[in-house]
């Protein structure tokens, strides 16, 4: 083996792990993980269940907000959120039919939101300005309408 | 081109194993297949860049979502798989001494039920009962048929892999004690895993196709896409492992040169056996139901990807070099001149290999945790598989296509059509270039993947992507340029060209090369350590998802 190819070999492993380290260091250290959230629910009865039977946003603190969300073809539910700038959001989400996106443009928003299943995502809201909010994931077919705004002041 | 004038005895040899005519015509029908998908598949992507730049609104009868469905399905499940099968039966036939009657009829049989089960699942595609997109994901129904004609095409693939293993067990038992043949080692880690990689999607559609029917009311949701995820990205690999092989194989006889390392060869399929199924995971970094450490273990399990991969790159490059050297290059980089630019069968995979730097790249940004979290379903995604697929991997199936056209059809490739391959290879460069580069950065931006034009209700934001959705128009119109010529170039080379010997450019080692030890043919080794990954990877988040199951969800149909 050349000394090249040597030296390849290991800058190629050691990049690899580096991602490795910086990854797990971000997920586990910084507590900036995927949203992972587990807990089910009965996807036909998403009405019927808590918090889902009352969708809409809650302040639960100073500068902390909860937004309890459901997404059905072809909206979300509640739609056209307007909260402080400089607030922490707590989205708790679930489908009512198909498997949806959410995904807030400009922010690193972004989960899977399946039928049966709980998604949760936290984000900090520091500038002020109009979010869009929309489904990235092929839902039907009005799926390109599904959208909706959030709104900092 | 000069390279084909130097003949040796080996090559002598390779000319009488030449392909007979029974087997060239399996070939040939193969990748006729290929490339008329590319004609229909290619269409349709045009319509679509069209639709997203916002200059063609598309009718009810052939509607966004319909045509996405079917783009995917010819580019991904036809083009793909009859250029892969069509390419590895002619070298399996070149470096075995030919099919054996057996695996021969096989090979038709799969032709005829991938053929099959393609025209069942489009009949609902083009219906507008089946707008579910290639992944097909639960619980959007499609009418039944659509998923009996994947079991064919399923099946089909079955009855190829294991002609495949048939014919080079055969030839295993003829030649104890030898290394099988490169070419028919890269088919044999392809078709092991198009076998094992189709395995976890059969599943997943016997389990759709009653709950499509109505006899059972409910489906896992997770399951099914778990299950669909350890074949969708297995699929993509399998790609780029075939493109991979004619850089290995091909390219260094083309530009006059001798193979790399056989070890390290040998060595690259192997890990690519073994570690590709796992990656698929990466496709569910944003999924619920999946615990934060289940998702750092599948991290690494689709980063060690990149690690054959980066061998790869050291590979080729070493090999120009020291080709270019051996011809008289000089300097640090002035060696880059002697390299044949003007030859088709190098240009093309040269620059799909180029394309491979950035596009392996951003596969390790999608791989990685909060990076995926930034692009997950944007159109950076696009960008990214039109940068592995529609570069890397098809690009390389063009370069190859201008002697294996040829090969099988006792025909040469003429000097004309070389050029015609030249202008073709440059108008593709810079139509997917132009289109995947706007696609990453409007992704970045926040644009979602799979989504017919939108201004989300004049969203400020939304409006904002219109600039950069135009070059998907503009990209899209060079590639169907791209897409007439190079389909015209191969009906040539196939029915028209003038009639002669072309060889099968397979390069030798080194002469001082060191021998291959023996343990690289243990495969029931390597498929035994598949299995114990993929059991690492999946067990636990499929027993979770089957045994703390939430109630099932029934079939919608929401186009």
């Amino acid at each position: 083996m050349h000394k090249a190819e040597k030296v390849w070999l290991t800058l190629s492993f050691g990049m690899i792990i580096g991602f490795m380290l910086i990854t797990g260091y971000q997920a586990f250290a910084k507590d900036m993980g995927p949203p992972s959230y587990g807990e089910r629910i009965d996807p036909q009865k998403v009405d019927e269940t808590a918090p889902f039977d009352n969708p809409g946003v809650t302040q639960i603190g100073e500068n902390e907000y909860e937004v309890v969300m459901t997404l059905q073809v072809f909206s979300f539910t509640p739609n056209k959120i307007e909260i402080p700038a400089g607030s922490t959001v707590h989205f708790t989400m679930t489908s009512k039919d198909v498997t949806h996106g959410f995904q807030v443009a400009g922010t690193n928003i972004n989960a899977m939101v399946m039928p049966g299943y709980i998604s949760k995502i936290t984000q900090k809201f520091d500038k002020p300005g109009e979010y869009l909010v929309l489904c990235n994931e092929y839902c039907g077919a009005g799926h390109q309408m599904m959208s909706t705004t959030i709104t900092v002041k | 081109m000069e390279a084909l004038k130097s003949y040796d005895w080996k090559d002598k040899a390779n000319k009488a194993l030449g392909i007979s005519q029974e087997d060239a015509r399996i070939t040939k029908s193969y990748l006729s297949v290929a490339f008329i998908a590319i004609l229909f598949g290619g269409l349709l992507g045009l319509l679509q860049g069209m639709n997203r730049a916002g200059i063609l609104e598309l009718p009810v009868w052939a509607n966004y979502y319909k045509v996405l469905t079917a783009h995917g399905l010819l580019l991904v499940v036809v083009l793909s798989a009859f250029f892969t099968i069509g390419y590895f039966y002619a070298g399996l036939s070149h470096t075995l001494g030919g099919l054996l009657p057996k695996v021969r009829k096989m090979a038709w049989i799969g032709f005829w039920m991938k053929i099959f089960g393609f025209v069942l699942a489009v009949i609902p595609v083009l219906q507008g009962d089946a707008s579910v997109m290639y992944t097909f994901y639960p619980p959007m129904a499609a009418a039944p048929m659509f998923y009996i004609g994947l079991v064919f095409i399923v099946l089909g693939v079955w009855m190829l892999a294991f002609g495949a293993f048939i014919n080079v067990a055969n030839w295993r038992k003829n030649h104890k004690g030898q290394h099988i043949p490169i070419f028919s080692f890269f088919a044999t880690g392809v078709f092991v895993l198009l076998f094992f990689g189709s395995l976890p999607v059969a599943i997943e559609v016997f389990y759709i196709i009653p709950w499509a029917f109505g006899w059972i009311e409910t489906i896992n949701v997770m399951v099914s896409r778990t299950l669909f995820w350890a074949f969708g990205h297995t699929l993509v690999n399998i790609w780029y492992l075939t493109a991979i092989s004619a850089w290995y194989v091909f390219i260094p006889k083309i530009i006059g040169g001798k193979r790399w390392s056989d070890l390290l060869t040998r060595v690259v399929v192997i890990a690519l056996v073994i570690m590709n199924i796992t990656g698929g995971f990466h496709h569910q970094i944003v999924d619920p139901g999946i615990s934060e450490s289940v998702k750092y273990m599948h991290v690494f399990m689709s980063l060690a990807i990149g690690f054959p991969s980066l061998m790869t790159a050291y590979a080729m490059f070493a090999v120009f070099e020291k080709t270019a050297r051996k011809k008289g290059g000089k300097g640090l980089v002035g060696w880059y001149k002697k390299m044949p630019w003007g030859d088709v069968r190098f240009l093309a995979p040269f620059i799909a290999m180029a394309a491979f730097i950035p596009a392996g790249a951003g596969g390790i940004v999608q791989s990685t945790n909060q990076l995926n979290q930034v692009v997950h379903n944007s159109m950076w995604v696009v960008g990214h598989f039109h940068l592995t697929l529609g570069m890397t991997v098809v690009m390389t199936f063009f370069g190859v296509s201008y002697w294996l056209v040829p090969y099988v059809s006792g025909r040469v490739l003429t000097p004309k059509i070389n050029k015609l391959g030249i202008i073709q290879t440059i108008v593709w460069t810079v139509g997917m270039v132009l289109m995947s580069g706007a696609m990453h950065w409007v992704g970045l931006l926040g644009s979602p993947r799979r989504t017919s034009y939108s201004t989300y209700f004049d969203n400020a934001t939304a409006l904002s992507w219109d600039p950069y959705l135009f070059f998907l128009a503009i990209g899209g119109t060079l590639l169907m340029i791209g897409v007439l010529l190079q389909v015209y170039a191969v009906f040539y080379m196939m029915f028209f060209a003038p009639k002669g010997e072309t060889e099968f450019p397979m390069a030798e080692e080194e002469e001082d090369a060191t021998p291959t030890p023996m343990w690289t043919e243990r495969w029931g080794l390597w498929i035994v350590l598949m299995l114990t990954l993929v059991s690492m990877a999946y067990v636990i988040p499929l027993v979770d998802f089957i045994v703390n199951a939430p109630p099932g969800s029934p079939p919608f149909k929401t186009w």
